[in-house]
């Protein structure tokens, strides 16, 4: 099989799917160019991330990291999203296929991005995990 | 309920040909170049596997006729003997279509590196290369053309004739690698001038690993495989007469039974591109008519091809894609980028390739799931989102 059961399980029925109004993050990466968009949305309080949602246009191991990234991080302070790394998430699913890892890159740059939002949106200092962020594969928007 | 429909990745092998290959393992095994009886009574078979796919194509003589491992290698010789064999002739210039399948768009890229001087030209937007581009490309130094008898991904048959009438007049080589249209479409080498030819076993009912090559008589061959003198001294290695003699049967039935074939298939691929014109900002790629009898390949915006693949394979419909996540190199398929398509529609395509034993109802039930997946992905999709609210602008 190209993807574990995890990862299946996760595109088959994908967590935390949809949008957040008036969230207190919102952040997207990769362009239609690319083959995947991103997009994140935050509710945070209190530095606790109570809620989260993706929307993710790509392929299988995409739709599957947003959704594990999503269930990583919900319930979690900010400081520990903003340390969500990749790796972890590739490891939470048990693999990924090689060429596929830029998938799991963008789902940590996702909420990356998300959490500049919210920092900006709160006039916040960025935090050095994010201090000089740039997405590999940047929104064209 | 489980629907086939990647007839053009691989067919299932039939019965006819399975029953033919069974046989011959069991009762002509041995080597063709033995002298005993065992290898003689094998040597037979094989000849007669010759003589069949020489009929199919309508070749002058069987021993134009070359087993080889496939349509790679078929694809490889034919390429690599044209442009070696005709350098001492002053000729260095080749010539090609971009949609071609990659065994021989990287022979090309090998013959240019080198030192040939390959011409690459690009196809109409329905996927069919124009005649007057071939002419306007062929130099004194041509030595090869070599177009697609029709496309593996968007099944636009090519005027595989007129090309060869072209370079018959122009003494210029000229090969079509026809893996897909093979015992699907009519071909007859020599009306159509077709100086060389490759077919692949596996794409009309027989057995993998064995393919043919065909090359007329007078053009010079250069060995691939070097060895002993199997193939008339132009394909080493012991002769693989049961999977030759499955692949002439799987040939055979299938030209007999052509005209029914094309006549089922072309129905049902009909009936299956009207049931999904109607998802909006979709598009067929590829020539409507034009088209190989089991072919149909649509892009749907805004949805990405991989996903709606695994999601059908999870109703039980196999099919494949172009999107660049489907493939290892990350890269859109090169013929959707060949014929024009924007980078973002191609991303969300699928092809469905349909033989005659596919029904009406498998038909069907591919148009209701996958106007349910490509919704699905879409309500998920920010592309689509942004696509919807005009953030972004439709190219379909």
């Amino acid at each position: 099989m190209l993807y574990s059961e995890k990862v299946m399980d996760h595109f088959e029925h994908p967590r935390n799917v949809g949008e957040i109004e008036n969230a207190d993050g919102v952040g997207e990466v990769g362009n239609p160019v690319c083959g995947d968009i991103m997009r994140m949305y935050l509710k945070i309080d209190d530095g606790i991330i109570t809620d989260c949602k993706f929307k993710t246009f790509g392929c299988g191991s995409a739709i599957a990291t947003s959704s594990m990234a999503t269930e990583m991080i919900k319930g979690k302070t900010v400081k520990e999203a903003l340390e969500l790394s990749n790796k972890a998430v590739v490891e939470a699913l048990d693999g990924l296929p090689t060429h596929k890892i830029h998938c799991s890159v963008l789902a940590e740059e996702a909420i990356k991005a998300a959490l500049v939002d919210y920092y900006k949106k709160n006039d916040m200092e960025l935090p050095p995990e994010i201090k000089d962020f740039k997405p590999d594969e940047e929104s064209d928007l | 309920m489980r629907v086939y429909a990647d007839n053009a990745a691989t067919t299932y092998m039939s019965e006819t040909s399975m029953k033919v290959m069974v046989d011959c393992l069991k009762n002509a095994n041995g080597n063709p170049n033995s002298l005993h009886s065992e290898g003689q009574a094998t040597k037979e078979v094989l000849e007669d596997a010759r003589a069949k796919v020489a009929k199919a194509i309508n070749a002058a003589n069987p021993n134009e006729i070359y087993f080889t491992s496939g349509g790679s290698e078929s694809d490889n010789q034919a390429l690599i003997s044209a442009a070696r064999g005709l350098k001492s002739k002053g000729k260095n210039h080749l010539i090609t279509m971009s949609i071609e399948h990659d065994a021989i768009l990287n022979t090309m890229k090998k013959l240019k590196k080198e030192g040939f001087d390959v011409t690459i030209l690009d196809p109409q937007p329905d996927g069919i290369i124009s005649v007057d581009d071939i002419e306007k490309a062929i130099r004194p130094d041509t030595a090869l053309v070599s177009i697609m008898f029709a496309n593996n991904e968007i099944g636009s048959i090519q005027p595989v004739a007129e090309i060869g009438k072209l370079c018959h007049e122009k003494g210029v080589l000229f090969h079509t690698d026809a893996v897909q249209a093979a015992a699907h479409l009519p071909i007859d080498v020599q009306a159509m001038n077709i100086d060389m030819l490759s077919m692949s076993g596996h794409k009309f009912h027989g057995p993998k690993g064995v393919g043919a090559l065909y090359a007329r008589k007078g053009v010079k061959l250069l060995n691939i495989v070097e060895g002993g003198a199997q193939e008339r001294g132009k394909r080493a290695g012991t002769s693989n007469t049961p999977a030759a003699a499955a692949m002439a049967a799987a040939l055979e039935e299938g030209v007999a039974n052509m005209e029914a074939n094309t006549a089922k298939t072309v129905a049902l691929r009909d009936r299956l591109i009207e049931g999904l014109a109607d998802i909006p900002h979709s598009r067929l790629n590829g020539h409507r008519t034009k088209r190989l009898p089991g072919n149909v390949n649509y892009s749907f915006e805004g949805a990405e091809g991989e996903s709606l693949l695994l999601a059908l394979d999870m109703y039980g419909i196999e099919c494949s894609s172009g999107s660049a996540c489907s493939s290892q190199s990350l890269e859109p398929s090169h013929v959707l980028m060949g014929i024009g398509l924007p980078v973002e529609a191609a991303h969300g395509s699928l092809r469905f390739s349909l033989a005659e034993d596919n029904t009406e109802e498998q038909v069907d039930y591919i148009i209701e799931k996958v106007h349910q997946v490509v919704a699905q992905f879409r309500e998920i999709s920010p592309f689509w989102d942004e696509l919807e609210r005009g953030v972004r602008k439709h190219v379909i």
